[in-house]
């Protein structure tokens, strides 16, 4: 007995039928991810190499425009795009704001894998990898010269350098940072130490966290994160400062040596030695900085941006902050951000995103270095990032600079006078990260924590890591 | 001509053997049009839900299996044979995940599987005040996930948290809870049992008032106590509501992810949080290696898949 009108062949042919439809479907899905649908650039390289036509007409969508709950810095952008609009009348910039962030790599990563990043995207020096995989970034090379970013030539090497791949360009900076020791001023002074003299070594930063956690009050001297890979992170950046590699140039760990060890050691003991690292651990990105606003924490390692962060979002003020170079000062790690092109978007609007990034980005006194209005507009003006100019454009940027500044620049003197040489990341920076994470995190919890044994499984793990293809 | 039938072929004509004679009208097709026509509304609802289903649901599973076995490179999408799973299973804290979750899976049971059914029996006791004593042990549920976990965060801090602040007060020490990997898994599943064991009370509750008061005055008049009738009358009255409770609970904790997310950083104190759940995060979204978590998430599925099929054959037979 038949409990519908279908027989069973019928039923057969029906779910053949849907399993062709849905095996259809996913490789039509798949083939959406070809590298196939670049629109050559018209004209070729030549071509390319030309300023855009002001009489050209389109539309050009970019991220991070600034949220409308940043009125000031909103106001610049639309200023920025009138100015823009002058040379070029029919080109629309279509702004996309995100609140928080620019980019939160959840949001990111699904936004490349589903090819829907705008024609010029926000991307951390780090990403060119992975945006390359996902064939999202446009080869600008051509694009980008003299006539087109006038300062192109005071623009850092090195920043030029993380941006290429076999020397095709394919992002241009935003801005950059070299991670230095941010201090609490006016816990330094409470703890009878010099605020003007930050400490450069780890001997001296281990002596200061316990003057200051000396204070009382829940204060601690010095904290580090363990949680969500931004342990690791901070460890790399803590070798490379003692001059220790992660990854030797062999492709192997090199951190289980002497210098990986005394970090160890040194973060071991300011944690259960001296007790001046604070009760609670297991912290990532944003707690320090809640710490620090808070005046309940005298140290921790940061880029320059933080303080924007504790001042905006936390309510700390400029004056209670300071910087000093990255502890042992042999490297120390850089990165920052960038704008990429879509690729896949005709030749004329990556000419337009090329101009528009000039004004917005990459000219001394225009856009984001026009320091006159940020001051006038009541953002901060002093902070030692972005810094990605050198010669002329430098002295130009630096002179701005200082002549606006609304903030105590000399707080910042000991980490300007002592630049540290940057160094980038680690190979499989994330995936690395990730079991260094795990080495921090012991560390600071377990007062039985064996270095010796740590360090070798650590190693151990990190060799595997970067031999898992 | 072709001969009169007494039935309705059920085959078509092999073509050019038409010899003009009326066709037989074919009844399967007529049955399926009678089908669609006499359910012509209720097919029309069930479009939308259909296609629904089909988008976010079964076509993301579909492509979940092709994305396990493929990679990209440059922009190039190429099938990757096992190549994602050789990767995740060469992982080094693959082993720990499953063990973590594991660990997590069997306290989450012990825990909120009994608390939660311990409690119901309690309520059901009750005569007064009932619904306000209900309403307190599902508000819990009713609070988002990420605020009841951020509230637990603040109980669990080891400088002024709420417990150890309680353990002062007996004069007992004060403990690490999420600082140390001894205690860490043990507090996400507190956490984790005090936000969801309000609707697994209320289903409780709900099958504990269908049991017949007389088989409780029959046990009693056996001379049965408090233990006795629960294991005799209580637990095998409600066993089909603990069984597929059981089996949604070890579904859900295997899949845990916001509490050691929030609470330890996802990894915790020297990786005793990690969980699978949070390794496949790590693969799409820290690493952008979406092969490798797709990879890792058909594993996970074919474990659930696999202990489901056998607890449901296991729960099957014992019912015949």
């Amino acid at each position: 007995m038949r409990s519908s009108g279908f027989s069973t062949p019928h039923r057969r042919r029906t779910a053949v039928t849907f399993v062709s439809a849905l095996t259809l479907l996913s490789l039509a899905a798949c083939g959406t991810s070809s590298s196939g649908d670049q629109d050559p650039a018209p004209g070729g390289s030549a071509d390319a190499a030309t300023p855009l036509d002001p009489k050209t007409k389109l539309t050009l969508t970019i991220d991070c425009m600034p949220p409308a709950a940043k009125k000031a810095e909103l106001k610049q952008w639309k200023e920025d795009v009138a100015t823009f609009n002058k040379t070029y009348p029919n080109i629309t910039i279509d702004g996309r704001s995100t609140p928080g962030q620019c980019l939160e790599p959840p949001r990111f990563t699904a936004m490349l894998k589903a090819k829907s990043q705008p024609d010029v995207f926000y991307a951390y020096f780090t990403d060119l990898d992975q945006v390359l995989d996902n064939d999202g970034a446009a080869d600008i090379s051509a694009y980008v010269n003299e006539k087109t970013v006038p300062a192109l030539a005071d623009i850092d090497p090195d920043v030029m350098k993380v941006l290429k791949k076999d020397d095709k360009l394919y992002a241009l900076p935003t801005s950059n940072y070299r991670m230095g020791l941010l201090i609490n001023r006016g816990l330094f002074e409470k703890a009878g130490l010099d605020p003007d003299t930050p400490p450069s070594t780890w001997e001296e930063v281990r002596e200061a966290a316990d003057k200051i956690a000396g204070l009382g009050k829940g204060i601690a001297g010095f904290g580090e994160y363990s949680a969500g890979n931004t342990g690791g992170w901070h460890y790399t950046a803590t070798v490379y400062g003692e001059g220790g590699e992660i990854v030797g140039p062999d492709g192997k760990a090199a951190f289980n040596d002497a210098t990986g060890k005394r970090v160890a050691q040194n973060l071991y003991d300011m944690r259960w030695k001296d007790d001046s690292m604070g009760k609670t651990q297991l912290l990532k990105w944003g707690d320090l900085q809640k710490q620090m606003a808070t005046d309940k924490l005298g140290m921790f390692l940061a880029a320059p941006d933080d303080i924007t962060y504790m001042v905006q979002q936390l309510g700390a003020d400029y004056a209670n902050f300071g910087m000093g170079p990255m502890p042992g000062q042999k490297a120390t790690l850089f990165g920052g951000n960038s704008y990429m092109i879509k690729k896949g978007i005709s030749s004329d609007k990556i000419k337009a995103a090329v101009a528009w990034l000039d004004l917005k980005t990459l000219s001394p006194g225009k856009g984001q270095f026009a320091w006159s209005r940020t001051k006038a507009d009541g953002l901060p003006v002093g902070l030692p990032q972005p810094a990605f100019f050198t010669g002329a454009a430098k002295e130009q940027d630096d002179k701005e600079r200082a002549d606006h500044a609304t903030m105590p620049v000399e707080n910042f003197r000991a980490f300007t006078d002592n630049p540290v040489d940057g160094k980038a990341e680690p190979p499989k920076a994330q995936e690395v990260y990730k079991v260094l994470d795990t080495v921090m995190s012991t560390l600071l919890t377990n007062k039985d924590a064996d270095i010796d044994k740590l360090l070798d499984t650590a190693e151990q793990q990190v060799n595997q890591v970067l031999a898992n293809q | 001509m072709a001969p009169p039938t007494s039935t309705p072929t059920l085959t078509r004509r092999p073509a050019g053997t038409d010899d003009g004679a009326p066709r037989v009208k074919e009844p399967r097709q007529g049955a399926f049009a009678r089908a669609v026509r006499r359910n012509l509304t209720a097919h029309a609802f069930l479009i939308g839900a259909v296609l629904c289903f089909g988008f976010f649901s079964w076509y993301p599973m579909v492509r979940e299996v092709v994305l396990a076995f493929q990679k990209t490179e440059n922009g190039v999408v190429s099938w990757a044979g096992w190549s994602n799973f050789v990767y995740v299973f060469n992982d080094p804290d693959f082993a720990l995940a499953w063990r973590n979750t594991a660990l997590f899976t069997l306290l989450a049971l012990l825990l909120g599987f009994v608390v939660p059914f311990v409690i119901a029996l309690v309520l059901n006791e009750f005569r007064h005040a009932r619904g306000y004593l209900r309403l307190l042990v599902y508000l819990p549920v009713m609070l988002p996930p990420v605020a009841s976990v951020l509230l637990f965060k603040y109980f669990y801090d080891p400088g002024h948290g709420l417990f150890n602040r309680l353990l002062e007060l007996f004069g007992l020490p004060a403990q690490q809870w999420l600082q140390s990997s001894d205690t860490a898994m043990l507090s996400l599943v507190i956490a984790s049992t005090w936000m969801n064991m309000g609707g697994a009370c209320l289903i409780y509750l709900a099958a504990l008032q269908t049991i017949p008061g007389e088989l409780y005055e029959a046990a009693e008049l056996d001379g049965a106590g408090l233990l006795r009738k629960i294991w005799h009358v209580t637990i095998p009255q409600t066993r089909l509501i603990l069984s597929l409770l059981f089996l949604m609970q070890i579904i859900a904790t295997m899949q845990v992810f916001t509490e050691p997310f929030l609470l330890t950083g996802g990894a915790g104190p020297e990786g005793s949080t990690t969980t699978v759940v949070h390794l496949i995060y790590q693969y799409a979204f820290n690493f952008n290696n979406y092969g490798a978590a797709a990879a890792l998430g058909l594993v996970l599925l074919v474990v659930l898949a696999g202990f489901s099929a056998a607890y449901v054959r296991l729960n099957r037979a014992e019912q015949e």
